[in-house]
């Protein structure tokens, strides 16, 4: 028998599927303003198909770029015996930190010969890091945190006792690894890759500095340099279009897997695997893999705070403050409305609950230029009194970074055992104190890892809060921006550093709080 | 079902409630140009960057008594703010860092035409035809060169010259700057589409090299890389500003040559703005000789009305307009024909 969902569950998620559908229905109102012949000419370039080619393999790059850091990170951080797990932890998030544009410029700077390492060593260790290659290292080195996050839950998830009895049936370690481990794992790398994949898909900053045209960078072109808003949602609903292909491609590969633990459903302890020869190599390869993304982009933040001339601690105040007053609403925000979409499609599958699911990833795929012009446009059609309100930059990006809280409470929702909900509420619990009492302590992993990457995304974000942000707002990234533009490195480095302090402070909070995370 | 003491309705509330909390905090006032409070309040929208017009914006504050709400970003994202928002935006004065947005939104209709007072502060050079808006600063594209490997006898007489054989391998330019590409423009407003291409291709060939921004010209120029760059008149003047002997100079090609095109920031009123007489009186700020005189000193940049100035490395007003080609800004909307111009090239 079919159970119906409470209606809180069917609320929310439509709630939030309207909130995605409006800017698209707005980039579908600005699309139709193009003439036919235009609109030929524009479909037909030859460039799209340039265009494609260029995102897709970037995105396929930075995924496989972001593995070979992440799966290895990952697998050390939870299930060895390698001194400082939560310190690798902790450092294995925090790239997410970093502002796209500062570790593009510090790796340009690193080819430069005016940049600091040539100043401090007096040589130039790298060419210049430009186009496909350049962009592929930049993305890789500040995503691969997404795929780290979500594959850590996943190892915390795993189950060893299914590994047990594999070996215990007469698979060898490695072949019980490949066949009971690996497929365990699965969904966790679907959804960590498909954020990764999604943000490559998104990002402006990394390929304008490295100079690489991909769709968003088309995007944003047509939009700046030619004022033009119709070819540039025609553009934008092209890269929808592709973001709902590859949604469709990962829901077919990873929602195929059923994992759910059955039996007791507490998982044993995990036995932790001795690294003895295997350490050093080990930390060589965290070393190697943080020097690159986060000695290196912090190095060039402190090289230049030490050339801060005046400086003082109340400028930074009202920055701090705005910074605050957004990341963290929006973090509790888009986690609370991303639960109720992850629960729906988890535990009451239906077309329309997986609908709803997948709408959500797509205020991801939305260019925030064009997110943001479809929310001024909305907002002063509708309800003209929340324009440049906080409470209206704070929906606009909820909407945006949901498919970041999705991810990982997605994973989750998959794991967590239903038979223990179920027997919760065959005992006489009500359905709310069942969610509390047994569901939410099953899913909490996901639910902060889910927080910390909105958290982390918000405090950094750029092109949204330049449009939607109440009139004087000056959070640290845009201060961060302001002066860079103006190459202003040493005026903007302290704004830089805040961001990284504040988002280190939050990853530590919440790491700890979570099972197996920072001590 | 909807019980009050269940937890999702609880949820509902307290969000509904927070939400009007806050808009009621902050909306207000942006939505109505500041009808509510005692001060008079002007909202700025600023596509110069914060670290230029700061200082500007307090010192206007302390002196009117005005409260300035500033909305900073990109010049070409506020244009596309603005609109959007049409009739309703909020913003009474729109500072821009180049005349391309400016034109755009003129032609639109959403700029309000300027008084005479305002108008006539400026020469022509520094206006557009339609009064709808006026520069507060200039910029002028320069070459930069090495006086050491630079002899007078080889200073180019045109930019076009820069092309030729003997120049291979010692020519640095930045394509992907925005003041580059309103050049580029000029050029093909002024010499044609076929001219255009060919100089660029022939620039190419000739090994020119590429850098990310200005001030990388001049730092490569210094570091031997280059010989001669294509940069804005301010940045060498900043380095100097920090090292009176810095050994790189800077000069202009012959009167009238596309490569002294001179770019502006400049400001207009929105038509939409409930406040015009106080947008009015703070462009008449921007414009007065005082502030004019802070801009010279502190940015490097032309000021934009005939005043006296003894600042090192500008020219006088006179100079300036013999040397500016003779274009009208407003010509120069066609970024995205140089955009694509660039592209096929293989500079983008």
């Amino acid at each position: 028998m079919r159970r119906r969902p409470p209606w809180y569950l069917t609320f929310f998620p439509a709630l939030v599927s309207i909130a995605v559908g409006l800017p698209i229905a707005y980039l579908a109102v600005r699309a139709s303003e193009v003439d036919a012949a235009m609109l030929r000419e524009i479909l037909l370039r030859e460039r799209n198909l340039l265009l494609v080619r260029n995102t897709l393999g970037l995105m396929l790059g930075v995924i496989a770029g972001s593995s070979l850091l992440a799966v290895p990170l990952a697998w050390l951080a939870t299930s060895t015996n390698i001194r400082g797990r939560g310190i690798v932890t902790l450092l294995s998030v925090l790239p997410l930190a970093i502002p796209g544009y500062v570790l593009g410029y510090s790796l340009l700077a690193l080819g430069s010969p005016y940049g600091p390492v040539q100043e401090l060593f007096g040589v130039t260790p790298f060419a210049r890091a430009t186009g496909f290659w350049g962009s592929l290292v930049a993305l890789t080195l500040y995503n691969f945190p997404f795929l780290f996050l979500t594959l850590r839950t996943g190892f915390l998830e795993i189950d060893p006792a299914l590994g047990e009895s594999a070996r215990a049936l007469g698979l060898s370690p490695f072949a019980a690894f490949r066949r009971v481990t690996l497929p365990q794992l699965w969904p966790a790398f679907a959804s960590g890759a498909l954020l990764v994949g999604l943000y490559v898909l998104g990002d402006f900053g990394v390929v304008s500095l490295m100079r690489f045209e991909t769709f968003s960078y088309a995007i944003y072109l047509q939009y700046a340099a030619s004022l033009d808003r119709a070819y540039a949602a025609w553009l934008a609903l092209g890269l929808l279009a592709l973001t709902i292909t590859i949604l469709a491609i990962e829901f077919r590969v990873a929602g195929r897997i059923l994992l759910e633990r059955a039996g007791k459903g507490s998982r044993r302890e995990r036995k932790l695997f001795r690294l003895g020869r295997w350490a050093w190599p080990a930390y060589t390869f965290v070393g190697t893999a943080l020097l690159f993304s986060l000695a290196l982009p912090i190095g060039s933040i402190l090289f230049w705070t030490s050339r801060v001339r005046d400086f003082s601690f109340s400028d930074l105040l009202p920055s701090l403050f705005d910074s605050l007053s957004v990341s963290i609403p929006v973090a509790l925000v888009a986690t609370a409305l991303a639960l109720p979409v992850a629960l729906l499609a988890g535990r009451f599958p239906s077309g329309l609950s997986r609908g709803f699911e997948r709408g959500a990833y797509l205020g991801y795929a939305i260019p925030p230029l064009a997110l943001a012009l479809g929310f001024i446009f909305l907002t002063l059609k509708s309800v003209p009194f929340l324009y440049q309100s906080l409470a209206l930059l704070v929906a606009a990006l909820s909407v945006h970074f949901l498919a970041l809280a999705l991810s990982p409470i997605r994973s989750a929702v998959r794991t967590a055992s239903r038979s223990l909900e179920e027997a919760s509420r065959a005992l006489g619990r009500g359905r709310w104190e069942t969610f509390r009492s047994v569901s939410l302590p099953l899913l909490w992993p996901g639910v902060a890892g889910a927080g910390l990457l909105v958290f982390l995304s918000a405090m950094k974000e750029l092109p949204v809060s330049f449009l939607l942000a109440p009139l004087d707002f000056q959070s640290l990234p845009l201060r961060v921006y302001g002066y860079t533009t103006e190459a202003m490195f040493a005026e903007a480095a302290p704004y830089a550093l805040a961001i990284l302090m504040l988002s280190s402070l939050g990853a530590t909070l919440v790491l700890r709080v979570s099972p197996g995370g920072a001590r | 079902m909807f019980r009050l003491r269940s937890w999702p309705v609880r949820i509902v509330l307290l969000s509904t409630v927070l939400v009007f909390l806050s808009c009621s905090r902050d909306g207000g006032q942006g939505a109505e140009n500041g009808g509510d409070s005692s001060k008079e309040s002007l909202v700025l929208y600023c596509g110069r960057s914060q670290s230029l017009v700061d200082d500007i914006v307090k010192m206007y504050e302390e002196k009117s008594g005005v409260d300035v709400r500033i909305k900073y970003g990109n010049t070409a994202e506020l244009a596309l703010a603005i609109q959007e928002e049409g009739a309703k935006s909020p913003a009474d004065v729109f500072w821009a860092q180049d005349a391309g947005a400016l034109g755009a939104l003129s032609r639109k209709g959403l700029l309000q035409t300027l008084p005479p007072v305002v108008i006539t502060r400026v020469p022509g050079l520094f206006r557009n035809t339609s009064h709808h808006w006026v520069a507060t600063s200039g910029r002028m594209r320069v070459f930069a060169y090495s006086p050491d490997r630079v002899s007078l006898d080889d200073m180019p007489f045109s930019v076009f010259e820069l092309a030729e054989e003997k120049w291979n391998g010692r020519v640095g330019w930045a394509p992907t700057n925005a003041s580059f590409q309103s050049f580029v423009t000029a050029m093909r407003v002024m010499s044609g589409e076929e001219r255009t291409e060919n100089w660029l291709r022939g620039m190419k060939a000739g090994g020119a090299k590429s850098y990310p921004k200005n001030t990388a010209i001049i730092e490569g120029i210094y570091a031997g890389e280059i010989d001669l760059g294509l940069p804005n008149h301010y940045y060498l003047l900043r380095f100097k500003a920090e090292d009176p002997n810095f050994p790189v100079e800077q000069s202009s090609f012959d009167a009238g040559d596309v490569g002294n095109l001179v770019n502006i920031a400049g400001v207009g009123v929105l038509g939409s703005s409930g406040n015009a007489t106080g947008a009015q009186k703070f462009i008449e700020f921007l414009l007065s000789d005082e502030m004019q005189k802070y801009l010279v000193e502190n940015t490097h940049e032309y000021p934009v009305i005939p005043i006296l100035h003894d600042h090192d490395g500008l020219l006088m007003y006179e100079a300036l307009e013999e040397l500016a080609p003779p274009i009208e800004l407003a010509d120069l909307e066609d970024l995205d024909g140089t955009l694509a111009l660039l592209r096929k090239v293989g500079l983008l």
